[in-house]
């Protein structure tokens, strides 16, 4: 069965920049990708070509087996995209609003309805965009792009610039997409939303894709050491590095801080010594292996 | 898909979009509105006002004249008369009267101020004519030459016969130029044409459903114009051939919406393409004769106003609105507007772009 997309060899150059540098993969039906990167790394360029808003330099691409390039009407009906929050026409109130986008598919105004629903902002309803909050935004612009229920749906950075909580909340919503049986696509740079959402991540910088894979086959392969963490002085330092399993041990004043392959032998070293005082321990996460590709530390 | 259920959905968004503007609402109907309502009122009402004439005791000749042709002397001349002498000469010092006639036998005596030329200078022609023609009759001949006057017009082009078509010239201008630049730039930098553009309804609808909101739009400015005009205390008197006026008003929408895409295509921010649209309309308005009849103006101006697509909205307007021509007489401004549409519309195809980037 052909793959939902496949991108092969994408090349894409704007002046000097290299935005997409021979970038290959494929999308599996019914699967959560998500493509990760710090800005400019050009997760956004790549999806542009894929949606068939831009046209590639070079490469091939087969979006449910047909070209999106030059804009394909009998293939924009299949694909849902989300676009920047603030894309919704002025003074419009949120039902109107994904009316007047449904009406653009022939969806009839009940089903935006429902869709209002299904991203909680039905008591919005009749309250204009303009006065929306950040996360309610988002969240209709989601609705949106999924009014005309489509089979593969691209988010580009859905909760870019929302605060922790409207975040966790958006990540119950694009949970909710992807178990309707859609491909979604993410993009975002946010490594614990990648974590946590999607089934397999592409790691993308300077144009490439650096590595690909689940997030915790990722995680794994680095072969990163835990960090166990306890509050400062319920053992010595040097004491704990003698723990079984332990690979060093350092204390900062505030946290004595274990490095391990091997938490479970340490924590039980520890219990057996009472010395399990504001424990934490915290595996190696997407960010070390993005440390660990680029050699140099994540920034958003 | 049903375009035709995109185009409305679509129409329907752009024109709640502009009803809830209460600046655009403001801006493009209540302004030009206002402008108006001012104009009409300070310019209506400059008909010349009658020349008033005191009659102190008898004047037989006067009132024997007004006698046999009253409708036509009463339109000119109001005649009013007093019993004291020095009370209506001080009357006309003061410009309170226009003139004191008093008769003594055969003569007429005619007391003025030079402080008013133009009335002094009627009201002794006036009597002037007024003791001819009674010297004729004394005769008993017939009169050996007369004068017939044939009018052009119903009426002199009174001031709000010119303000209703030009002032809603430069209304529809506005309200065109305004509402293509803006929406294009607008869309363009939040990301709605995106949108559009990853919908599967086609361009030409999205354009068709501004066309028809801007067109219904204009139509209920014309409306406003028209009937505010038409009260009594502005008395407007449109035309036989108004209706030709709303053909003219739809080749106008036509000429400035693609004059707006133009800049709206071109303009990388809303700021650019509002300055832009300002520069552009309101020489326009002042040249193309919105505000002040161009029979009046320099030659220069006169030449330069061909310039603007508005003179020939304003022109084609005030034809069929003001001037009570047929509805030929529109014609060619309705061609010349609709080949400024066309020109216009194929640069903005030209310079159009999906997205800011």
């Amino acid at each position: 069965m052909a793959q939902t997309i496949e991108v092969t060899g994408l090349r894409k150059r704007y002046g000097d920049v290299l935005a997409a540098d021979g970038v290959t993969f494929a999308v599996d039906e019914g699967e959560f990708f998500g493509i990760l990167g710090p800005n400019g790394a050009g997760k956004t360029t790549t999806l542009e070509i894929i949606e068939g808003l831009r046209e590639a330099d070079e490469g091939e691409v087969s979006v449910l087996g047909m070209a999106p390039w030059p804009r394909n009407p009998r293939l924009l009906p299949r694909i849902g995209v989300q676009l920047q929050a603030s894309s919704f026409f002025e003074r419009l109130t949120a039902r109107e609003q994904l009316r007047t986008f449904g009406s653009l598919y022939g969806v009839p105004a009940k089903k935006a309805d429902v869709m209002l629903e299904a991203v909680g902002l039905t008591d919005k309803a009749d309250v204009r965009v303009e006065k929306l909050s950040g996360g309610q935004a988002q969240r209709l612009s989601i609705a949106c792009a999924l009014v005309h229920d489509p089979e593969l749906v691209f988010l580009d950075e859905p909760t870019a610039a929302l605060d922790p909580q409207a975040r966790r909340n958006l990540w119950d919503v694009l949970k909710e997409i992807s178990t309707a049986g859609r491909t979604v696509v993410l993009t975002t740079h946010y490594m614990d939303e990648a974590e946590a959402l999607c089934d397999r991540v592409a790691i993308m910088d300077a144009g490439r894709i650096l590595r690909l894979g689940p997030p915790a086959a990722l995680v794994r392969g680095l072969d990163a050491p835990a960090r166990i963490s306890v509050a400062s002085g319920v053992l010595e330092a040097g004491e704990a590095r003698l723990l079984p399993g332990a690979d060093d041990a350092d204390d900062d004043g505030v946290s004595l801080i274990i490095s391990t392959r091997d938490p479970s032998a340490v924590v039980a070293a520890m219990a057996a010594r009472d010395a399990l005082d504001g424990v934490q321990i915290r595996g190696a996460t997407l960010e070390d292996v993005f440390l660990d590709l680029t050699g140099r530390e994540y920034r958003a | 898909m049903s375009n035709y259920e995109s185009f409305k959905s679509l129409a329907r968004a752009m024109f709640l979009g502009f009803r809830r503007d209460r600046g655009a609402l403001f801006f493009t109907v209540l302004f030009p509105l206002m402008f108006l309502v001012i104009f009409g009122g300070v310019f209506g009402h400059q008909t010349t006002s009658k020349v008033k004439v005191l009659e102190i005791g008898q004047v037989p000749v006067v009132d024997q004249a007004v006698a046999r042709d009253g409708a036509g002397l009463g339109k000119v001349m109001k005649v009013t008369r007093s019993t004291d002498r020095a009370e209506a000469l001080r009357k006309v010092e003061k410009g309170d009267s226009d003139a004191v006639v008093e008769q003594r036998g055969g003569e007429l005596v005619v007391h003025y101020s030079a402080a008013d030329q133009v009335k002094s200078g009627t009201v002794r022609g006036l009597m002037d004519s007024i003791v001819q023609s009674a010297n004729l009759a004394a005769t008993g001949r017939p009169p050996a030459f007369k004068v017939t006057t044939q009018q052009v017009e119903d009426d002199s082009l009174k001031a709000i016969q010119f303000f209703t078509p030009s002032l809603l010239g430069w209304a529809l201008a506005s309200a065109g130029v305004f509402g293509a630049s803006q929406t294009l730039v607008t869309w363009r930098t939040k990301g709605i044409l995106r949108r559009l553009q990853l919908s599967p309804a086609p361009i030409p609808t999205v354009f068709a459903a501004r066309v028809a909101v801007s067109l219904a739009v204009a139509l209920v400015q014309f409306a406003l114009f028209v009937l505010v005009a038409q009260l009594p205390v502005f008395g407007l008197k449109l035309g036989h051939s108004w209706w030709m006026a709303v053909p003219m008003v739809a080749a106008g929408v036509l000429a400035f919406l693609s004059i707006g895409m133009v800049i709206g295509a071109w303009a990388k921010s809303q700021e650019t393409a509002q300055a832009v649209t300002q520069l552009i309309v309101l020489p326009m308005a002042f040249l193309g004769g919105s505000f002040f009849p161009l029979d009046d103006a320099p030659t220069w101006m006169k030449t330069l106003s061909y310039v603007f697509p508005l003179r020939y909205l304003n022109e084609g307007m005030l034809n069929v609105m003001g001037r009570g021509l047929g509805p030929t007489s529109a014609l060619p401004q309705i061609g010349v507007l609709l080949g400024v549409a066309v020109a216009g519309a194929l640069i903005a195809t030209r310079l159009f772009r999906w997205d800011a980037a």
